[in-house]
């Protein structure tokens, strides 16, 4: 089980230090977060502003906390035993570790995982398994959500007349789709992504980038991503993680071009990761 | 040189595959050969007669009652077990405990337990020697069977169902029930097949707790004859192997068919989820 140290400040407060700009609010604010799988530090001081409906990825070599903190942002870390939280992550106005709604907050934070995780049953049940689990019953409703979902996704016309099939007989790239378009279904604000093409061919990967760069004006996109070129093409922001700390997030451009920090130069070109 | 040593191992893999099948097919034709002459209507629907020459009935019915029985307990118990070791409980020390005794059961001999059901059940309960003190006591001997297999087949859903489903914001039960156990249903089926394989092939806890009368039970609290136990009487009281192999092949026939059955179901529950 998780513990979460909680430091006893008012949510309100944070608010006033939150830089805003008419165009981009900040939808995602992280403030000296630290993270420990039992004695082992994983996040060292991670504090960050994600910005709402912009894509934002998460670059950095193996083992350097981006998945990690990835799934502080709807507590997948929850599950696994032993990890300890401390600090904020404040999504809506709303420290996500002092709620008890976990429930709540995956519903509003989606996420894709890095393999295709259908589950055994139809690509239909597949679609409508969240908000059927939400208490949704009528068919009609589901019938919509589970088509806006697909065509969200950029996968209905592929899959409008198989929808009783079973999902696992997609392939890899319109299986990643399909989860794309279950955790749309939900109708989430926020999606996470982690490193959702690792597992999939090139073709199958632009489309996947494509479509990330079309959800990009509904929802606020998270990606963590071993690709640079893939950060470079599909993210607004980019931010770099080293040994459990941010080392610099900024405009993706600045950071392909002139990241001020010499590690991330080095990592950016290739030096090493 | 390669393609000998090639041909060397697909011949022993061969020979022992022909050796399993040997075995089992000289057993069944065996029993086939020695007992198919006094299978007839009346030799399975019709009522036993101490004089010889009467029919089984009695025992069949028996040998269903304590299947259906054992199993509707063992059943539910060893499947909510099974998820709480492997989805709900804290992998410590307790855990440990538990599946090291879940894992000893499976090997005492069934003699004990008989002898533990004729104690308990049959005297302390007050249950007295009957197919209900039999069927607790089989309970007891299939239920770390069903315990193990489901635990493996839990163990085998991916993690990966589970983060998804989760993802989702669903809750732990949700994802259980909807997820989880219909993913790892085949794996506790198999479990359950092998239970009744258990049942039907147990006499000596049987003799014990249900006792060897040979009449048609008016209920479960009645003393009765099991098939296994009635085979084993008759080789040894009367020495008649053509009937203990009459009693054996309806025996194969009844796990053939509760076999089918299960997977039949099975088909049907993963249908149902597509």
């Amino acid at each position: 089980m998780y513990t979460t140290i909680l430091e006893p400040k008012m949510v309100k407060d944070e608010k006033s230090t939150v830089t805003e700009t008419p165009e981009t609010k900040t939808k995602i604010h992280v403030e000296n977060l630290n993270l420990f799988y039992g004695e082992k530090q994983a996040l060292f001081d991670v504090s960050i502003d994600i910005k709402e409906k912009e894509v934002t990825a998460l670059i950095g070599p193996s083992g350097c906390g981006k998945s990690t903190f990835l799934r502080t942002l709807n507590r997948m870390n929850d599950l696994i035993e032993g990890v300890k939280i401390s600090g904020k992550i404040i999504i809506d106005d709303e420290n996500i570790y002092e709620s008890n709604d976990v429930i709540k907050l995956r519903t509003k934070v989606g996420m894709v995982f890095q393999k295709p995780n259908l589950f055994p049953m139809s690509i239909y049940d597949n679609v409508a398994y969240g908000p059927r689990m939400q208490g949704i019953k009528n068919k009609a409703i589901l019938n919509e959500i589970v088509e806006n979902s697909l065509r969200g996704a950029a996968i209905w016309d592929e899959v409008q007349d198989r929808l009783k099939s079973s999902a696992l007989g997609l392939s890899g790239g319109q299986q990643q789709r399909v989860c794309i378009a279950r955790a749309i279904a939900m109708k989430p604000d926020v999606i996470l992504m982690d490193e959702p093409t690792s597992a999939l061919d090139p073709i199958s990967t632009l489309k996947i980038e494509e479509l990330i760069a079309a959800m990009k004006k509904d929802y606020t996109i998270v990606i963590v991503t071993h690709n640079m070129q893939q950060a470079a093409r599909v993210s607004d922001k980019t931010a770099f993680f080293l040994n459990g700390e941010i080392i610099e997030f900024d405009e993706t451009s600045k950071i392909f071009s002139m990241p001020s920090d010499q590690r991330t130069e080095d990592y950016v070109t290739g030096r090493f990761g | 040189m390669r393609k000998l040593k090639d041909l060397i191992l697909l011949g022993l893999l061969w020979f022992a595959a022909f050796l399993t099948v040997a075995v089992l097919v000289t057993i069944v034709g065996f029993i086939f050969y020695k007992g198919i002459g006094l299978i007839s209507f009346d030799f399975i629907f019709g009522d036993y007669s101490p004089s010889g020459g009467g029919g089984i009935w009695p025992m069949v019915v028996t040998t269903i009652y304590t299947i259906v029985i054992s199993l509707l307990i063992a059943t539910p118990i060893g499947i909510l077990a099974a998820v709480y070791l492997q989805e709900y409980a804290k992998q410590g020390r307790m855990v440990r405990i538990i599946r090291f005794a879940t894992e000893s059961l499976t090997g005492i001999p069934s003699i004990i337990y008989g002898l533990f059901g004729a104690v308990f059940f049959v005297t302390t309960l007050k249950l007295g020697m009957s197919i209900i003190a039999a069927s607790l006591t089989l309970t007891i001997i299939i239920l770390p069977v069903i315990i193990r297999t489901t635990e493996e087949s839990l163990k085998t859903v991916p993690q990966s169902y589970r983060e998804g489903s989760l993802a989702l914001g669903t809750t732990k039960l949700q994802t259980l029930y909807k997820v989880i156990l219909p993913s790892a249903m085949p794996g506790i089926l198999s479990g359950i097949i092998l239970s009744m394989g258990r049942i039907i092939g147990e006499s000596a806890a049987i003799f014990l707790t249900a006792g060897t009368v040979a009449a048609m039970p008016e209920s479960i609290f009645s003393s009765a004859r099991t098939l296994t136990v009635h085979s084993y009487l008759v080789t040894q009281e009367a020495g008649d192997i053509e009937l203990a192999a009459a009693i054996g092949i309806i025996l194969i026939a009844i796990i053939l068919i509760l076999n089918f059955s299960a997977t039949w179901i099975s088909k049907k529950l993963n249908k149902a989820d597509y």
